[in-house]
């Protein structure tokens, strides 16, 4: 990963931060915008509206009519997209390298100046409705378990509502709630750039200032904490789906602050290795391959994966099991092999075998150009640190057996929620 | 929300200086060469190799023709492709799956009715070792009853919940109407042939149908491709026949016609699925061909995105993209959308595809489907994983790393003139046939007074 401990830094007078990773070995760019503002901070009554905003961004903007944006990016060879996350919001390109200052230019725009219009909200509402229908409603396990667990983990509205939103509050949404946001949330100074790829550093650093340099400095607004208590004993939610075969389980856990608490939040992920990732994994071995009681089962950190939120954070187990098997079961067992890598830590092949395979993937997720910058903005923007990204396999391979034991003693079966799914005609 | 002092939705889109022009592109520069070699081993095997050093990994993609006609194949084929990395005679299941996450590496099989795929990635330091448990799998699978028996009930209960998905009752739904009794509408295979498959049925189909000879291994990564032909041949020397790997019978040809309306009560949202004939990477129009796709459905800027997305609010994703099988192509439109808009965003759709032809793509639209075929095809290719998955998908028309390199010359050459003539020829409505897949009670009446449509289960 030579090209990436390239990477540097810089900020602009109006706050906005850069992050610039040259890389000339295929004739491509990648760009993206981190805004620090995800859906733990959108208002109660407007659940989903920060992704809502992420939809809104595209629809035009001072110099571009509605679809201009995409038909840039596509017709200078590009592709793009955005999504929203509990602590961020991003918006990325990757085009051939001929495009930098397009790409530059479309970000800019829409960060100086977006169109915000009664039409295109009302479109995007509908658009967004669909999306919910798509990926969630009509579709078994549908927002399993990313929208079902918060609310039996977490308390407080920020934590525990619906992501992508009700539909009762996504049609409520107005013209001067977007005004409102774009204002509070979308200012330089609240926002990362990230520029990785095939570019000239100097070059991109005279186009950013002529591009980003003019946008209005606004203050970013206050971090807000979104800490709240640790459940005190096991809390129990039942979600009743209409098109699942069979039911589902998901065990949600608090985890150590992902910034603050850096090592414990690793060693939780390589004891997620150790539980679930391929065949030779404790949780696969026992419940999947030798008393089968599961169909599948999969742990890990974050509900969209690591890295991408700030405490609290949640490590997760699912399982899809028989409806003969009863979920107590499953719950037994998984706390047993807990307690047992707690008891018996794991040996040094056991841990060589998860560290070698994340730092494998992690090669992987650099090699593909739209991760990579992807990657680089959120570390920026969550640890104001890009090259910690560099780092991350030697500090999964520091992780100790005592530390990955220590992070099992602490998944207690009196602290944490249960969300059991149902399907609707019961037990076939 | 009300964050006192706030500006206006009106006065944040504009600023004192006003709208701003869009700069022009700088220079592009080319993706570099490949070095690479294509070669058949001593067994049969298509090897392409391709170095690609952007990171210490390398990528691997084995594609196995697997076709069969036998009742229980793709219920067998689906077990084998499941239980085949699960032990061999030197290896048991964790040790497998030991070996491999110890050089940061997997293998991972998936089969459909054309070929079986087994890919994998590793650092390429483990390369001997990936090569190594692959050559064991390939020759020595054992397939132990309690393996097989396991398995099988794991795909019982993954099938359950595959069959649940709208897509995949859409995709079958729409196979059967066009196809009938093929084997390739034969994907997902049925429970019920699943609980009938035997090991020895499993160790039946291994012999006959895992054959080197047909087979095409890509390997693309951080090595070098002529040190690597002798390297393969050595670790596969042992898997070897003198038959050839069992193709697919052809598909028959699409004929357009009516659009089934496939009752699923209470569903809240329907599938669209339309499909017709197209034509294949390998012929002249092609090119032509791909460029009217793309200004059809083939991406977000196209027409049909514009109208029943972005100008109507019909649905999440609308796309159209082909399908290759053989020696031939189908083009696929698809969208999902709510209950009362169905009949309607299939009216913009049917709509759209009779303007493509008599109000052909303009000089400008080409020329934006033109770039982005270019630079996605660059885009795509820029990754190992991106470029190994591209090439693999070339090798079953006989094409390899020569075609994607003179591609994006091949789309600079098309006329808007070609493009116009494809899109008359291979879009016209009466070409297309397909499926709806919904609440029928709600459906039905706007469908059947739109004409084209009949309502029934696919098949019957």
């Amino acid at each position: 990963m030579a090209e990436i401990s390239r990477t540097s830094r810089f900020t602009l007078d109006n706050g906005l931060r850069v992050v610039l990773a040259p890389d000339p070995t295929a004739p491509v760019v990648g760009v993206a915008v981190h805004y620090d503002v995800g859906f733990r901070s959108e208002p109660e009554g407007r659940t989903g509206f920060a992704h809502l905003f992420e939809h809104l961004m595209f629809q035009g903007s001072e110099s571009l009519e509605k679809l201009a944006h995409f038909k840039i990016v596509q017709s200078s060879g590009g592709t793009f997209n955005g999504s929203t996350h509990p602590d961020y919001t991003d918006y990325y390109e990757v085009l051939p390298s001929a495009a930098l200052e397009r790409a530059l230019f479309l970000e800019a725009d829409r960060m100086r100046a977006p169109k915000l219009t009664r039409e295109n909200l009302a479109n995007q509402i509908d658009v967004v409705k669909e999306e919910i229908r798509l990926n969630v409603l009509n579709r078994p396990y549908g927002g399993f378990p990313w929208i079902l667990l918060p609310p039996v983990l977490y308390q407080t509205f920020p934590n525990a509502h619906n992501g992508y939103g009700d539909f009762t509050d996504l049609e409520q949404a107005s013209l001067d709630d977007c005004a409102a946001f774009f204002d509070t949330f979308y200012s330089p100074a609240n926002a990362v750039l990230t520029v990785a790829g095939d570019f000239e550093p100097d070059r991109a650093r005279e186009l950013i200032g002529k591009h980003f340099g003019d946008v209005p400095h606004r203050p970013a607004p206050p971090k807000r904490s979104f800490a709240e208590p640790p459940p005190s004993g096991e809390i129990r939610g039942t979600h009743t789906d209409p098109h699942a075969p069979l039911p589902a389980l998901a065990i949600g856990y608090r985890m150590p602050d992902p910034v603050g608490e850096l090592d414990g939040y690793l060693a939780h992920l390589v004891l997620a290795g150790v539980l679930s990732d391929g065949d030779g994994s404790r949780l696969q071995q026992r419940l999947v391959h030798r008393e089968p009681l599961v169909t599948d089962i999969g742990a890990g950190a974050g509900l969209f994966g690591p890295f991408e939120a700030r405490d609290p954070d949640t490590f997760s187990i699912t399982a899809i099991h028989s409806p003969d098997v009863p979920a107590d079961r499953v719950l037994t067992a998984v706390d047993e092999e807990l307690e047992r890598v707690a008891a018996t830590p794991p040996d040094a092949r056991e841990l060589a075998k998860v560290t070698a395979r994340w730092s494998a993937s992690l090669h992987a997720e650099h090699d593909r150009l739209m991760s990579r910058t992807l990657s680089l903005g959120a570390f920026e923007l969550l640890y104001g640190d890009p090259s910690l990204v560099n780092r991350l396999p030697e500090r999964m391979a520091a992780v100790t057996a005592e530390d990955v034991a220590a992070a099992a003693k602490a998944l207690r079966p009196d602290s944490r929620a249960v969300l059991l799914v149902e399907p609707e005609g019961g037990a076939k | 929300m009300t964050t006192a002092g706030h500006r206006s939705a009106e006065e944040i889109g504009r600023t004192a200086t006003g709208p701003r022009p869009v700069p022009e592109l700088g220079g592009q520069t080319a993706a570099a060469n490949l070095s690479h070699v294509d070669t058949v081993l001593s067994n049969g095997l298509r090897l392409l190799a391709v170095r690609k050093a952007t990171v210490p990994l390398v990528e691997l993609r084995l594609r196995i023709p697997f076709g069969g006609g036998e009742p229980l194949h793709a219920a067998t084929a689906e077990v084998l492709a499941e239980t085949i990395l699960t032990g061999t005679a030197r290896r048991d299941r964790v040790a497998i799956d030991t070996e491999l996450a110890l050089i940061g590496g997997e293998l991972s099989t998936v089969v459909d009715p054309e070929r079986l795929t087994i890919a994998g990635n590793a650092l390429a330091s483990g390369l001997p070792t990936l090569l190594d448990v692959l050559a064991d799998a390939l020759t020595a699978a054992s397939y132990v009853d309690d393996e097989v028996g396991r398995e099988s009930g794991r795909l019982v209960e993954r099938l359950a919940v595959s069959r649940t998905q709208p897509r995949v009752i859409a995709r079958e739904a729409l196979l059967t109407h066009v196809y009938g009794d093929h084997p390739a509408t034969r994907e997902v295979p049925q429970a019920a042939d699943v609980e009938r498959v035997t090991p020895e049925a499993v160790r039946a189909l291994h012999a006959a149908s895992v054959l080197p000879r047909g087979s095409v291994l890509v390997v693309v990564g951080d090595i070098d491709p002529e040190r690597i032909v002798g390297d393969v041949e050595r670790a596969l020397s042992g898997w070897a026949s003198d038959r050839d790997a069992i193709g697919m019978p052809g598909l028959p040809e699409v004929a357009g016609g009516d659009v089934l309306l496939v009752p699923r009560a209470g569903a809240v949202q329907s599938q669209i699925r339309l499909i017709a004939q197209s034509l294949p990477r390998t012929d002249p129009r092609y090119a032509a061909l791909q460029l009217a796709n793309l200004t059809y459905g083939g991406y977000f800027s196209s027409r049909l995105v514009e109208n029943i997305r972005e100008d109507k609010g019909y649905t999440y994703s609308a796309h159209s993209g082909f399908e290759f099988t053989g020696p031939t192509a189908t083009v696929g439109v698809d969208a999902d959308t709510a209950n009362e808009v169905t009949a309607a965003a299939l009216l913009e759709t049917r709509y759209e595809l009779g303007r493509l032809g008599v109000v052909p793509p303009t000089a400008d639209e080409v020329e934006s489907v033109r770039q982005y075929a270019i630079g996605s095809l660059l885009t795509a290719t820029s990754s190992q994983a991106g470029l190994a998955s591209q090439l693999a998908a070339l090798t079953a028309a006989g094409l390899g790393e020569e075609w994607l390199a003179e591609h994006p010359a091949r789309l600079a050459e098309v006329t808007v003139d070609d493009v116009a003539r494809a899109a008359l020829e291979f879009f016209a409505p009466a070409r297309f046939t397909g499926v709806v897949v919904g609440d029928a009670q709600i459906l039905a009446p706007q469908l059947t007074a739109l004409g084209g449509f009949v309502v029934g289960e696919p098949g019957k």
